[in-house]
């Protein structure tokens, strides 16, 4: 104690800097571990590994791509021995994918060459050993094609290559013609459907007020027809590939035969090259970022979900910012300070803080039964009564789910572009009434171009908040499956009625209602990577926006 | 009408009148602190008068009320009137918009806005509803000529008014305040973040709009007030000590304090 008290170099309370920074260090880390796991448990989707023939004690192989590795349950802590998951695929065969191996009991494991892999619409991938390939003519190719060379001795060399160029061929002509028929199948089928739909009604409609219907029943019929023309259609095109195929034997011994239509990608993961592997990273991304989902959303590409949650947060914005901003003039320039005004801003800030699902209640019952079901009532009451009840805007939808969130992230902006208006320097607003200018002519020519940067800040954040938002869209409209996109081809083009699709809602979807857990896992993280970089690009856009603004205000610093 | 205004201002006669701005028995308050002290003073057209006194002795205050500038605060009162050519300020049959028109301002520190510079000198000119491209041309380049600042910038007049210099700036400031010709100019303290040369140019200035304008001016520096006005008013502790010619107030002040202030005893 005596010795404290003696002058000392280090100034008093010097390490508590030390201890602030540590508030800093478990943020940094935590952020960083996050974005480190999504990160490579992400990319593990997209990265093709060699996959191994693993022989058992038991004497059986297993053909699957390593997934992890993981203290045993039960083992000794002292001694603890390990486990393998295998991605196995063959799913109608072997009735999972993945496999847990134990370690001990596994004698050998060495990389087949001729090891294919197969990604499938249907049942998860496939890693089989190929025999023999059909093309679409029918004929038959064998898969190892025997080669010799002589060396300069005069020696003869054994050479076996594959015919794997000609399985690549066939599953490009195989995706080429499944893609011409799912445009008849979605693009063409679709709008015949639209319009038969529109047809029955306005056929219900004529039957109820006993009016002709004879050109009506004539317009369906033609539609019908036109519906099973193509239909034959499409079934013609996919014959087109019916006799391709490719027979092998899995790990078991057991004889394979893969269609050729039914296959989405092939590669050889024990002969590739790194840079084929790069090249396959690629492809899957870019089916990841542009393709429909397949097999309940655990593969495929999330582009619905994408573009969904783009133009919910765009609309979102929308929405938010003229609203935010005009009630945070009046908040600010008109209302008298007093016990009311204060009341209202302690309510707006408190808004910020309701948890997500309130507003997801309010929403469904003040959006969407309210203002949804008055709007049916008001403008679509024919397609209720001609339709079996089936609401259009009474249910939920893209405008519902970009209103609730707008309404959730109302404090945001408003506190943002009271503080932005606030932050405006006195003198400019002096500068603007001494020239004779109006309240109004100040807040709009000067103020709010002034505060632009702040406002756009709080459109920042509520844009980042609404596009990671779920809770209260999973009840005012975002669904698993939306068979079709909120922008297309029809009028009016933007469908404020239909349902979507969004990348958080789909996070949760796949990670706890997918049937399939373990095919699942590696698509949640992956679409988590895919929702955090979208958040990010939204933010980076609005950024770039704000600095160009306040690099214009540079200076107006008094 | 404003417009009609503005084309067509007669030309006033040489003498003008001698109470073209009348202060009688002023008062005012901000909430419970009494600013300033009953006073009245009448200031005559197209000269310039200068408020002198230490700081918070009222002089920006009243500066601020010839334009009503101090309505943008909460809790003001005031008692007796001021009327510009016999019409008072307070009327309520006066827009206080109109009113802001006829007096224009320059302020202490240089605020332009962050538009061009010709958008800038055009602002009062625009709210008042000009559109008529030929007028806001002539009357930017009027302006800015009589600012002193046309040659300097007129090859940049869509340029930021931010990047500016300080003398530049405050310069642009008049030339805004003078371009839809108001009757009257105030300024607070102008030249109080310039440097001398800066502050020579603005002197200069104010020396040739006086011809124009009437101007008030609110100045620390004495050796400005001597400088530039005809008329000076010593103000202490919200009082109006003593208003007289310059050449009076600074040769032979009538008051103890105004001499004590002037000869650099306090202040």
């Amino acid at each position: 104690m005596a010795s404290s008290s003696s002058d000392n170099s280090t100034p008093k309370g010097e390490p508590w800097v030390w201890f602030t920074s540590l508030g800093l260090i478990v943020g940094l880390t935590m952020v960083a571990g996050l974005l480190g796991l999504v990160l490579i448990n992400g990319f593990s989707v997209f990265w093709a590994p060699q996959v191994p023939t693993v022989k058992l004690k038991d004497g059986s192989e297993i053909i699957g791509q390593f997934v992890q590795r993981r203290v045993r349950p039960n083992s000794p802590a002292s001694d603890p021995q390990y486990e393998r998951q295998y991605q196995i695929g063959l799913r109608e065969l072997n009735s999972t994918s993945y496999v847990w191996v134990d370690e001990l009991n596994i004698t050998d494991e060495k990389f087949t060459r001729e090891t294919l892999g197969l990604e499938r619409m249907e049942n998860g991938p496939a890693f089989i050993i190929p025999k023999t390939i059909v093309d679409s003519t029918g004929k038959q190719h064998p898969f190892i094609v025997p080669n010799a060379t002589v060396d300069s001795a005069g020696k003869f060399h054994p050479i076996y290559t594959t015919a794997f160029s000609l399985i690549r061929a066939e599953v490009d002509q195989a995706t080429l013609i499944r893609e011409r028929v799912l445009d008849i199948n979605q693009n063409k089928i679709g709008l015949v459907n639209a319009e038969m739909e529109e047809t029955r009604i306005a056929l219900r409609r004529a039957e109820d007020r006993q009016e002709p219907t004879v050109e009506l029943t004539d317009k369906l019929k033609t539609l019908d027809l036109k519906f099973a023309e193509l239909k034959k259609e499409a079934e013609e095109i996919s014959k087109l590939t019916a006799l391709g195929h490719i027979e092998g034997i899995d790990a078991k011994g057991r004889s394979v035969t893969i269609p050729f239509a039914g296959i989405v990608r092939a590669w050889e993961p024990n002969r590739m090259t790194t840079l084929d592997r790069i090249g396959l990273m690629f492809s899957r991304m870019q089916e990841f970022l542009f393709d429909a989902p397949r097999e309940a959303n655990t593969e495929g590409g999330l582009m619905p979900a994408i573009f969904g949650t783009l133009v919910m947060t765009v609309f979102m914005s929308m929405l938010v910012t003229p609203v935010g901003v005009i009630a945070a003039i009046y908040l600010k320039e008109y209302a008298k300070d007093g016990p009311v005004l204060r009341v209202v801003r302690i309510c707006v800030n408190n808004l910020a803080g309701v948890p997500s699902i309130v507003f997801g209640v309010f929403g469904l019952g003040f959006f969407v039964y309210v203002l949804g079901g008055t709007i049916d009532q008001l403008f679509f009451s024919d397609q209720l009564k001609y339709n079996n009840n089936t609401p259009v805007f009474g249910t939920g939808g893209l405008l519902w789910c970009s209103l609730t969130l707008a309404l959730m992230t109302l404090p945001v902006v408003i506190v943002a572009t009271e503080e932005a208006l606030s932050a405006v320097p006195r003198g400019m607003r002096e500068a603007s009434l001494a020239a004779g200018a109006s309240k109004w002519q100040t807040i709009r020519d000067i103020l709010l171009p002034a505060s632009a940067p702040g406002i756009l800040t709080g459109v920042i954040l509520a844009m980042a908040r609404g596009a990671g938002e779920v809770a209260p869209l999973m009840i005012v409209g975002v669904v698993k499956l939306a068979p079709t996109l909120p922008i297309d081809g029809l009028a009016p083009f933007l469908h404020l009625d239909r349902k979507f699709m969004h990348l958080g809602f789909h996070i949760y979807d796949l990670g706890f209602q997918s049937p399939d857990s373990d095919a699942a896992r590696p698509m949640v993280f992956a679409t988590t990577l895919l929702l955090i970089i979208l958040v990010v690009c939204l933010n980076l856009g609005a950024i770039t926006i704000r600095n160009r603004l306040r690099a214009r205000f540079k200076g107006a610093s008094f | 009408m404003s417009n009609a205004r503005f084309q067509a201002r007669p030309a006033t006669d040489q003498t003008g009148r001698p109470d073209f701005i009348s202060i009688k028995n002023f008062g005012f308050w901000y909430g419970d602190k009494k600013a300033l002290k009953s006073m009245s003073l009448d200031i005559p057209e197209r000269q310039v008068v200068a408020f002198i006194g230490p700081s918070g002795c009222g002089k920006s205050t009243l500066l601020r009320n010839l334009n009503r500038m101090n309505d943008l605060v909460d809790g003001i009162r005031h008692e007796g009137d001021i009327e510009i050519k016999g019409q008072s300020i307070y009327d309520p049959g006066l827009e206080v918009i109109s009113l802001r028109r006829r007096v224009g301002m320059v302020f202490q520190k240089s605020n332009p806005f962050p538009k061009s510079i010709y958008e800038n000198v055009v602002f009062a000119l625009r709210v008042m509803g000009v559109k008529n491209r030929a007028v806001l041309d002539e009357a930017c380049e009027t302006s800015l000529r009589k600012a002193a600042l046309w040659d300097e910038v007129k090859d940049r007049l869509n340029d930021n008014a931010l990047g500016l210099s300080g003398g530049q700036m405050q310069r642009l400031c008049i030339a805004r305040a003078i371009a839809n010709r108001p009757e009257i100019l105030l300024m607070d303290e102008p030249c109080s973040a310039l440097d001398p040369i800066a502050t020579g140019k603005i002197e200069e200035l104010i020396h040739e709009l006086k011809a124009q304008f009437t101007i008030v001016i609110v100045t620390h520096s004495m050796q400005q007030a001597a400088r530039v006005s005809d008329r000076t008013a010593f103000f202490y502790l919200g009082e109006l000590i003593e208003y007289d010619t310059t050449e009076k107030i600074f040769m032979n002040p009538g008051q103890a304090q105004t001499e004590a202030y002037i000869s650099g005893r306090f202040g």
